[in-house]
């Protein structure tokens, strides 16, 4: 394995297969980053797996020229597992979304990250079942009008990076589709670490509700609304990066 | 430990004998059965044990729903059963005695401990009088000792706690019955002596307690009714042999059969349910041989994680129990549907849904067979013996990695825990079955076929050049990419079909067990029911009755000359413990009029149950 990796553009990594997702969706700018992701960090095709579940997101792996297996619902991060532990070497990346990562198979996603496989773990949130035309998913917001609660939702949503911390994850990260850049670059320190890496991408469906994100990722909004963490660096945001965060080390402590 | 005093009588023969060790969960019975199983293995016996214990671990003292009883028949001939009436029973408490004391055979003898007799147990257990007062054991030969004094006299001066002292009182008891079968106390000896190590006073209070049990009948201070027995060794084949459980023989097989498909990973993904888990537990034990086991967060990510492995190239397993096998159903259809290798083994109990966990039956054959969404067809085996474990394991991976499809192994709470000796087979002489994973990439197409078997080729990830994409949405023949054509699914279901249906000239043809491969009578088996059909139809035919046995291991799909083996008998009688689910898949495949012989007691057949039954069917 020490012989020189090939450089790849990110279109040896793309499948012959039609790309059937509606025009428009936020999955075709994941897909095109994770491609991206994957050519820069040199990966090799054939010990790179993708592993997803049912929906809309799970379509990924046909997509993608490396091995792939589109699973049943809920259930990639077990069948994910049992990769590992048959051959600890392959490079096995989850796709999964809202409600397949955190509804039908949230308890394997919290044990995925409580057990610190080593893989990664993409889950494409756009707050809705898309698939399935359009019901409410655990991430929609209280009030979300689908028609499976034409009154409006009455369940808290789940915050995916919280759930994500709580039971345990030791890398956890969050990026929007519309962020080729920022993207990219964060599948790649995913990538990096050795553990299960979790990492939310806001996705925008614009069949089901479209512009749930609109509100921090518009290009009117967006820097007045992100503050993008970078180690080491002041959590500084807004056009003229005058407004941000500090954390006073003595206040801090006193409450530890 | 001196021989025995002259005057001592000859000890009495005896061809076989059942024993049953009964008492609270806590009384340690089935390691009091185990040890006097191992000693009597060690001696040579056949021999065929049963342990029964309740669902709850520790049911409340003194109550008939907490007694836990291991049962076992030794002898010098063929042991094919647990046996059907006890000739020994040792009651440890008034409970114990009330559960058991049916199954004891008339004239047969019971031990008790008067001690435990004390009015509040004879109340828990359900008694109105004491029965060691009135006429309730008339029809027996009593053995009324004081087991817990006996044991706290001992263990006397070894500084233990009352209840510590109490809970040697097994060791007294087995002490006494390994004196009066005449079997030697070594293997026990040094079973206590490794178990309590670190316990000291422990040790030494089990083994006083085992050694007074021992030294109580062999200084003659029985009761001159009862003596000792003498059970000769039986006239098995020469050869190294050990006793062992279903689920240890189903767990070797399963080792043989990677190593002699050359395979260097396994991985059993399990969730801990009754009666399967000691699969989990014994195949965690072989790491240094390539086994991963993986106890997963539920019985879906138990299978999922062994369908991941095999995707991946080694031979998934998962192991559970009838309810945890219907949670497992979506993704054994991915595995059909992905043609995956993945063994499947399900340790039957009574039900439906939660049932009696810890009591055996075989209702989960239409799961097994029929269980799953849509046309999902895989191949159905079944053990019938703990030896015979060995050998399905091996089988189930010859048959999973042949023809990349699934495999459900039925076994069931009784097999799973059952033992026997076996004679310890020399894995040099188990033929070969290499598996070779796809590497050339010319022409690789992932779903292109065997032309002889129709399995797809197993492209393993890792390998440069295959990369391929597999998933539950219905896939093109030959390229495996999605396809949504009306006559690609017809052709790819009529294909899966076609290729579980060539296992079936892969398979031994049906054997006759026992009898003529034609005739008036076939009593036709699966599973664990194998010793008490064998038994009943040998002591049938001793009568001049016209009856064969047959036992299937091979149930789906069924050996290719067995429709017409059936079809050479007047009558096809099938006996399962369930309300007939063999003989409704034989009626339904072959037309038949077969007949089933059904109980579902939560415990085996008696072997007088199925002889009986023939026999009202006979004369009918």
């Amino acid at each position: 394995m020490t012989a020189t990796l090939p450089q790849r553009s990110p279109k040896d990594f793309a499948s012959d297969q039609e790309v059937r997702w509606c025009p428009g969706c936020g999955d075709y700018a994941i897909l095109k980053a994770v491609q991206k992701a994957l050519a820069d960090l040199g990966a090799r095709r054939e010990n790179t797996v993708f592993v997803s579940g049912i929906g809309c997101a799970a379509r990924f792996p046909y997509y993608v020229s490396s091995y792939g297996f589109h699973t049943i619902h809920g259930r990639a991060p077990a069948i994910a597992t049992g990769v590992k532990l048959a051959n600890p070497d392959l490079d096995v990346w989850v796709i999964t979304g809202d409600g397949d990562g955190l509804s039908i198979g949230g308890n394997h996603m919290l044990h995925v990250l409580r057990r610190n496989v080593d893989l990664q773990v993409i889950l494409f949130n756009n707050e809705v079942y898309g698939l399935t035309k359009g019901q409410y998913s655990p991430t929609s917001r209280r009030g979300f009008r689908s028609p499976s609660t034409p009154m409006g939702s009455v369940d808290n949503p789940i915050a995916p990076g919280a759930f994500a911390l709580g039971v345990g994850a030791r890398f956890v990260a969050r990026s929007v589709d519309t962020l080729l850049p920022h993207l990219v670059e964060t599948l790649k320190r995913a990538h990096q670490h050795r553990g299960t890496s979790f990492v939310e991408v806001f996705q925008n469906c614009v069949v089901f509700n479209d512009g749930a994100f609109a509100s921090f990722t518009d290009k009117s909004l967006a820097s007045d609304q992100q503050l993008h963490l970078e180690h080491g660096k002041p959590m500084v945001f807004g056009r003229r990066k005058t407004r941000g965060f500090a954390s006073s080390p003595a206040r801090s402590s006193s409450r530890s | 430990m001196g021989s025995p005093p002259a005057t001592r009588p000859e000890r009495e023969v005896r061809d076989s004998v059942v024993i049953r060790f009964a008492g609270d969960s806590g009384d340690g019975m089935q390691l009091t059965g185990l040890q006097f199983t191992q000693e009597t293995a060690l001696a040579g016996s056949d021999l065929a044990t049963f342990p029964d214990y309740p669902a709850e671990i520790r049911a409340p003292a003194g109550t008939t729903y907490g007694v836990s009883a291991f049962q076992i028949h030794f002898g010098t001939q063929d042991i094919t059963s647990v046996g059907d009436e006890l000739d020994v029973l040792v009651a440890m408490n008034p409970a114990a005695l009330k559960v058991s004391l049916p199954d004891l055979r008339m004239g047969g003898s019971v031990l008790v401990d008067t001690s435990a007799f004390s009015d509040r147990n004879l109340q828990k257990a359900g008694y109105a009088a004491n029965p060691l007062d009135d006429d309730t054991l008339a029809p027996f030969q009593v053995l009324k000792l004081d087991v817990t004094r006996h044991t706290l006299d001992a263990v006397d001066g070894l500084g233990l706690s009352q209840k510590e002292a109490l809970r040697c009182r097994n060791m007294w008891a087995l002490g006494l019955m390994l004196w009066m079968y005449g079997r030697s106390r070594k293997a026990t000896v040094e079973w206590i002596g490794k178990k309590f190590a670190k316990e000291e006073a422990i040790r030494d209070a089990n083994l006083r307690a085992l050694n007074a049990g021992h030294a109580f009948g062999e200084t003659a201070e029985m009761p001159s009714h009862v003596s000792g027995y003498s059970v000769a060794a039986a006239e098995l084949a020469s050869g190294m042999y050990r006793t062992v459980s279903g689920t240890e023989a189903l767990a070797w097989g399963l080792l043989v059969g990677i190593k002699k498909a050359g395979l260097t990973r396994l991985v059993l993904g399990s969730y801990p349910i009754t009666p399967a888990s000691p699969l989990l537990h014994t195949m965690a034990g072989f790491k240094d041989y390539g086994v991963v086991t993986f106890q997963a967060e539920d019985e879906i990510a138990a299978v999922c994680a062994a369908i991941g492995a095999s995707y991946a190239g080694a031979l998934g397993v998962t192991s559970s129990s009838g309810p945890g096998i219907a949670l497992k159903g979506e993704a054994i259809g991915l595995a059909i549907a992905t043609e995956l290798p993945l063994i499947i083994v399900n340790a039957q109990r009574a039900g439906p849904s939660t049932g009696l966990p810890t009591k055996t039956e075989q209702s989960d054959l239409y799961q097994a067979i029929y269980g799953r969404n849509a046309d999902a067809e895989l191949i159905v085996v079944a053990a019938a013996t703990p030896s015979d474990s060995f050998e399905v394991g091996i089988e189930a991976v010859r048959l999973a990695t042949k023809y990349m499809t699934p495999v459900i192994v039925l076994t069931d709470g009784f097999l799973a825990n059952a033992a026997e000796p076996w004679l310890i087979p020399d894995v040099d002489l188990v033929a070969e079955f290499p598996v070779a994973y796809r590497t050339d990439p010319d022409g690789f197409m992932p779903f292109a076929r065997d032309d002889a078997t129709l399995a797809r080729p197993w492209a393993v990830p890792g390998t440069p050049e295959l990369e391929h994409r597999i998933g539950g949405l219905e896939r093109s023949a030959q390229t495996g990419n999605i396809s949504y054509d009306p006559d690609n699914h017809q052709a790819m279901t009529n294909t899966r079909a076609a290729k579980i249906a060539r296992v079936a000239a892969d398979i031994p043809p049906q054997a006759v067990s026992l009898g003529p491969d034609h005739g008036a009578v076939a009593v036709v088996g699966w599973g664990s029911t194998y010793g008490p059909i064998h038994q009943a139809v040998r002591l049938l035919r001793a009568e001049g009755h016209d009856v064969a046995h047959l036992h299937l291991r091979y149930l789906w799909p069924f050996p290719s000359n067995l429709a017409d083996l059936l079809r050479r008998y007047d009558r096809v009688l099938v006996p399962e413990m369930n309300t007939g689910q063999l003989v409704n898949v034989l009626r339904a495949q072959y037309l038949i009029p077969a007949e089933g012989i059904n109980q579902v007691t939560g415990k085996p057949f008696k072997v007088s149950d199925i002889e009986r039954a023939v026999r009202t069917r006979l004369e009918a």
